[in-house]
């Protein structure tokens, strides 16, 4: 690659600018919220900056994962299988991140580390789907079978994770409701302010850009990857045509 | 044709299986290993046993569900004959719908069993026409999800090992669903009052079974 500075570079440095700024929004700009009754409560929310932003990069993953199976699994392009794989890796990854900071938030907010809510449940059941996902690529060798039934597996996984929900809906939730609908179970929702809500449109901002970031920098390695194993292989097959080919000449 | 190929298919399912008895028996006996597990664990002597016995049960079909769809597919492979199945002149779906109706018999054979079973060891009567309704529904998503994951999971290293892990997660509506039915009706609730688990169980297998039927010739692309 003669090209050191693409546009991909400069994507990347404009994302590490933007989650240096995301810390100043989230931490230092964005008021407490005013309606939370207790100290710990009202620091404890700031984490949401933070939170909302690795859900939107998991739901990216998981939805990039969806388009990406069925186009491989249309068009064929090992392109399409590199997305594919790499989107669900950053799902993955992210999606425990959610999980962390939400319990992380829900200890002084619910009192408890985890419940057995709806969103919660989903979520965990959700990363487990893509770790299986992601099993299931690592336990095939051959990567045109493998892009084959990780394309079909992407598919059922992510068309099973609304109806999970619903299903898990059947109980009641004490999530809070951010975006319209109230939920008057709900324990720890807080009002928005404009300096709130300019904050966690940043947050989304800034963490849809690193996920585009991401996707792109993982499916260039992937791709890469693919070659170097494509060359690996050539030599391979090279050098043991050379040995057979050896005592012949003598 | 199509359907004189699923019958193919699905009746010599049933008839190696009914020279062997493995399957079956198997399957039989970890159901019923699985309810006297839980027995012990959790001592199931409670106060109110229909607000537990549905989670047994279930549990108990699912995992004896998983032992039959593993056989489904590594028998095919390990003789060779998959092979064989493949070069006949019959579209890819017909396999499929063969193999499910297969191990959907297997299955409803099991809980045929299994639930007489359960009502004699804890006295809660689960043999009601609408639990029935509920347990059917629930057995044929599992079989449609399991078979098409089956194949996959073939195909695999440590290809037991993969078909739970590949599994579990997508059916846990499924489960969520019976038991929460399964248990309404036990305490009491008519079908019309659990109509949001009804209608959950059915759109699960409507969905599945139109993907399942779009996706299957993927898996069996190749011979092998």
């Amino acid at each position: 690659m003669r090209k050191r500075w693409g546009w991909l570079e400069i994507l990347a440095v404009v994302a590490a600018i933007l989650v240096a700024l995301n810390f100043y929004m989230g931490l230092i700009y964005a008021p407490d919220p005013s309606n939370l009754q207790t100290e710990v409560t009202r620091k404890a929310q700031h984490i949401f900056y933070y939170h909302m932003g690795m859900n939107v990069m998991a739901g990216l993953g998981m939805f990039t994962n969806f388009l990406a199976s069925i186009l491989y699994l249309i068009t064929r392009r090992r392109f399409w299988d590199a997305v594919a794989r790499s989107a669900a890796e950053i799902g993955v990854v992210f999606g425990i991140g959610v999980l962390v900071s939400g319990s992380l938030w829900a200890r002084p907010t619910w009192n408890t580390w985890w419940t057995w809510d709806p969103r919660l449940t989903t979520a965990t059941i959700t990363v487990l789907l893509y770790a299986a996902y992601l099993m299931l690529r690592n336990a095939v060798e051959d990567p045109e079978r493998q892009a084959r039934f990780a394309g079909v597996y992407g598919i059922f996984a992510f068309l099973s994770v609304p109806i999970t929900f619903m299903s898990i809906r059947l109980w009641r939730t004490i999530h809070p409701t951010v975006f319209g609908g109230g939920n008057p179970a709900a324990k720890g929702a807080f009002a928005l302010g404009p300096h709130i809500r300019a904050a966690m449109q940043f947050s989304s901002i800034t963490f849809m850009i690193v996920f585009f970031v991401f996707l792109a920098l993982r499916v260039r390695v992937a791709l890469l990857e693919e070659r170097v194993n494509a060359l690996r292989h050539h030599v391979d097959t090279r050098l043991s045509q050379g040995a057979e080919a050896e005592p012949i000449r003598r | 044709m199509f359907w004189s190929a699923v019958w193919a298919i699905f009746w010599k399912d049933v008839r190696a299986e009914f020279r062997t008895k493995d399957i079956l028996t198997g399957m039989l006996v970890f159901a019923i290993l699985a309810v006297l597990v839980f027995n012990f664990a959790f001592d199931l002597r409670v106060e109110r046993p229909q607000a537990v016995i549905p989670g047994v049960m279930w549990v108990a079909i699912v995992f004896a569900g998983m032992l039959g769809l593993n056989r489904s597919f590594i028998l095919e492979q390990d003789r060779g004959s998959l092979a064989g199945i493949l070069l006949a002149p019959v579209d890819r779906s017909a396999i499929y719908a063969g193999k499910v109706l297969g191990n959907l018999v297997f299955m409803i054979t099991v809980e045929v069993i299994l639930l007489p079973v359960i009502v004699i060891l804890f006295n809660v009567n689960v043999l009601m026409p609408s639990v029935l309704f509920f347990v059917l529904l629930g057995t044929v998503g599992f079989a449609i999800v399991g078979t098409i994951f089956s194949a996959i999971a073939v195909n695999t290293r440590a290809r037991e090992v993969m078909l739970p892990v590949l599994l579990l997660p997508v059916m846990v509506p499924v489960l969520i669903a019976a038991v929460k039915g399964t248990a309404g009706i036990l305490d009491g609730e008519t079908l019309a009052e659990q109509m949001g688990a009804l209608r959950l169980l059915i759109a699960f297998d409507v969905i599945f079974l139109g993907m399942a039927f779009l996706t299957f010739d993927f898996v069996l692309e190749e011979t092998g």
